[in-house]
């Protein structure tokens, strides 16, 4: 089994409102899996599903191989978008209650506890009470409870909200190291940045279908243009060269690069002509400064899906 | 330690550890102590107000034995002076007032003439007081005018008292009667109060949980249901145990005040209860206490006893449910209000119906319908049952009380399941009849 969580045709309707419409996911084991989509796409319903707070119409979820049942609770980790502690509870009682409800006996919890505290050097809040600590304390707080019991399975829906960069990259870290550890992440997020730091594989969930899945590299793959930015060195020999090549390539735009004189291009290849052909056509026309193949990044891919799927 | 009972301590702790919770168990009783003794010292300074009220007797029937002092009145004979002098008198002095006889020539003409001058209107004790004697007086005149022996009339007077049996020979007594009303009416008041103030206690917290935002952390380690029960029960025994506090301080309190003070102690119960009420528990605590004892055994002690704790637990799981799922539906407290009536009203009709049918007539048919309506049942069936109740009644009540019980938590823990992750919604009925098809 390589795959940790498998989710098969999961539906799930609101009365008239279909919140899933069949959606099936793979989460490879030990990979950081991005789920992203439009807000009110069904991301969180279907996290709640994978967490067992709401039960799914139709469609199975298999964890480890095994279809998804109460104990399985013990073995994910879950910070959720809508977050919070209780206000008047100290931090260390808070943590602890959160810990057994997982699972943990309250020695191991201890334990466990005294070692996340030590390790975002939080020692001395142990007996403050939560409504005591600024937000992005309390989010410290509330990511330590959320991985302290080692789930095989962590789920995050935007874990950088509230924190300042330097915490969110904290996390960001700690989240890889849990990654290297074994665990397996579900990530959930709008940062496209961040997925396309931190994420292998991706699901794009827009108006209750998935509209695309897999791994972020294949994606983007399938998502190229075919499109590569050029510079030529053509001694002087821009506007020749430029209608030379236009004659014979698709060529979208052209720049001359006044300080070095190069003619900057972006040529759109057609099916059957590969890169090295270009290649070759071009190194009879100049010195070939600058080329590369223009690789979408998660936004576009992002917003070109869902526009698509209008 | 299993999750429900994790999440029952912690909701345990939360409470009893709440600032508001350790002033209120320690506040309540002296309160309720201190606002006694407040009544208590106010009705003694309204006694010791004398009042001088005097009388002019023209048809001289009447004699000064007739308008004995008491404590709180006296009374001056102006039968001497002349009608309007005594008015005039009485007038400019800070009497309260002048109680006129005049003469006519048959008694019943004396009866229906007799006037009250007073600045004040006096109140209906002090008339029905010298209504009581002008009464007596004159019906004694009467009698011996026809020729009625007033030594054998009063010797034919016969009490009847009739001791009243149950079928199985049991020996029952009115004072028992009483103590009945007294013992049920205090159970059922009881399970209202302890209803009202812990069920809202479960609702605020449930709203705490999800102002909070914690509950979705929660519900992920744990079912909904088992967070919603682990509530309501937390509260309870938090609940159960400042009954049990304020129970004993009030005792401590009592047993102190009597014994140092000298204050009676009855006076201080009799606060809560009607004045009816108190006057019987004073006759009790007049009579031996060897007889109170004798009949406090005739009472079902132990049924009333059971009774007492399983409509209890029944009654309170029912409505704190209720509670729980208004809570989980609404943002904040201001929102609950549409959902609250409901709720109150129930508990209000257990208790007025309690007080007014069941003490007046036990089994009537009012009475016994109420006692099987699972939303007034803890409250009236308690009530019924130091009178007596057939088993199969209270098997019946139980019984609807613990379905309904289970339906009503069933509709609770969907309402509340849905509603716990429902942020910025201010539902209406409809949108919670639809919660539960989801």
């Amino acid at each position: 089994m390589s795959d940790l969580l498998v989710a098969e045709n999961i539906v799930k309707s609101y009365g008239d409102y279909t919140a899933l419409n069949k959606v099936s996911i793979a989460v490879p084991r030990g990979s950081i899996f991005g789920l992203l989509g439009p807000n009110g796409a069904g991301k969180t319903t279907l996290i709640r599903i994978i967490n067992q707070i709401t039960l799914p119409d139709h469609g199975k979820i298999y964890l480890d191989g095994e279809e998804l049942k109460p104990d399985h609770v013990q073995q994910i980790g879950y910070l959720p978008e809508e977050r919070g502690l209780y206000k008047s509870m100290k931090v260390g009682e808070q943590a602890l209650y959160l810990a057994q409800l997982k699972g943990l006996s309250k020695s191991d919890a201890k334990k466990r506890l005294k070692y996340w505290f030590e390790k975002f050097e939080i020692g001395d809040w142990w007996n403050k009470k939560v409504q005591e600590l600024s937000k992005g304390m309390a989010q410290k707080i509330q990511f330590i409870v959320t991985v302290m019991h080692q789930p095989k399975l962590l789920i995050f829906d935007e874990p950088f909200s509230g924190f300042d960069p330097i915490n969110a990259n904290l996390i960001k870290d700690e989240i890889l190291q849990l990654r290297d550890e074994g665990a397996t992440v579900i990530f959930s997020t709008h940062r496209m940045e961040s997925v396309e730091e931190l994420c292998e594989y991706i699901a794009l969930i827009d108006k209750s279908n998935k509209i695309l899945d897999g791994k972020l590299s294949d994606i983007k793959r399938d998502f190229r243009t075919n499109t590569f930015d050029i510079a030529l060195d053509t001694n002087n020999r821009n506007i020749d060269v430029k209608a030379e090549i236009s004659s014979k390539f698709q060529v979208s735009e052209t720049t001359i690069n006044t300080l070095g004189n190069d003619l900057a291009l972006k040529i759109k290849l057609e099916e059957g002509t590969s890169s090295n052909d270009l290649l070759n056509y071009l190194s009879t026309k100049g010195k070939i400064a600058h080329f590369a193949e223009q690789i979408p990044n998660a936004n576009d891919i992002f917003i070109k899906a869902v526009n698509q799927n209008k | 330690m299993s999750k429900l009972k994790l999440i029952i301590h912690r909701e345990f702790i939360a409470k009893v550890r709440n600032k508001t919770f350790l002033v209120m168990t320690i506040l309540s009783p002296l309160l309720v102590i201190g606002m006694s003794a407040f009544i208590g010292y106010l009705g003694k300074l309204n006694q010791e107000n004398v009042r001088i009220i005097a009388y002019l007797d023209e048809s001289k029937l009447f004699e000064d034995q007739d308008f004995e002092d008491t404590e709180s009145v006296k009374y001056l004979n102006f039968s001497e002076d002349d009608y309007e002098v005594a008015k005039t008198k009485v007038d400019l002095s800070d009497y309260f007032g002048l109680l006129y006889i005049p003469k006519k020539d048959s008694i019943k003409d004396i009866a229906s003439n007799v006037e009250f001058y007073s600045k004040k209107s006096p109140n209906i004790v002090v008339i029905n007081s010298l209504e009581n004697k002008i009464e007596e007086r004159l019906r004694q005149v009467k009698m011996a005018q026809l020729g009625i022996d007033v030594e054998k009339l009063n010797d034919s007077k016969i009490n009847a008292d009739i001791k009243l049996l149950d079928f199985e020979g049991e020996k029952s007594s009115k004072l028992v009667n009483t103590l009945k009303s007294v013992l049920g009416m205090a159970g059922g008041y009881m399970i209202m109060m302890f209803i009202i103030i812990y069920g809202a206690m479960v609702m605020r917290s449930v709203i705490e949980e999800k102002t909070s935002r914690i509950v979705e952390v929660i519900i992920s380690s744990v079912k909904p249901f088992q967070l919603m029960m682990g509530k309501i029960i937390g509260t309870a025994l938090a609940g159960l145990l400042q009954f049990t506090i304020w129970g004993v301080l009030l005792l401590i309190v009592m047993v102190v005040a009597s014994s140092v003070f000298g204050v009676d102690t009855l006076n201080v119960q009799g606060v809560s209860v009607p004045t009816e009420e108190a006057e019987v528990m004073k006759s009790i605590a007049k009579s031996d206490a060897q007889l109170v004892f004798e009949e406090l055994k005739n009472l079902p002690i132990a049924t009333m006893f059971f009774s007492f704790i399983i409509y209890f637990i029944g009654g309170y799981l029912l409505y704190s449910s209720i509670y729980a799922a208004i809570g989980a539906a609404v943002d904040n407290e201001t929102d609950t209000q549409q959902f609250m009536l409901p709720v109150i009203i129930p508990l209000m009709l257990g208790v007025y119906i309690g007080f007014a049918s069941v003490i007046s007539d036990p089994h009537g048919p009012v009475a016994t319908i109420f006692s099987m309506i699972p939303f007034t049942s803890p409250i009236v069936m308690l009530m019924r049952i130091p009178f007596g109740v057939a088993w199969w009644e209270i098997v019946i009540s139980l019984l609807l009380l613990i379905g309904t019980f289970l339906l009503i938590v069933w509709f609770a823990a969907k309402i509340y399941r849905v509603g716990i992750l429902m942020y910025g919604k201010k539902p209406s009925y409809k949108e919670l009849y639809k919660w539960l098809k989801y």
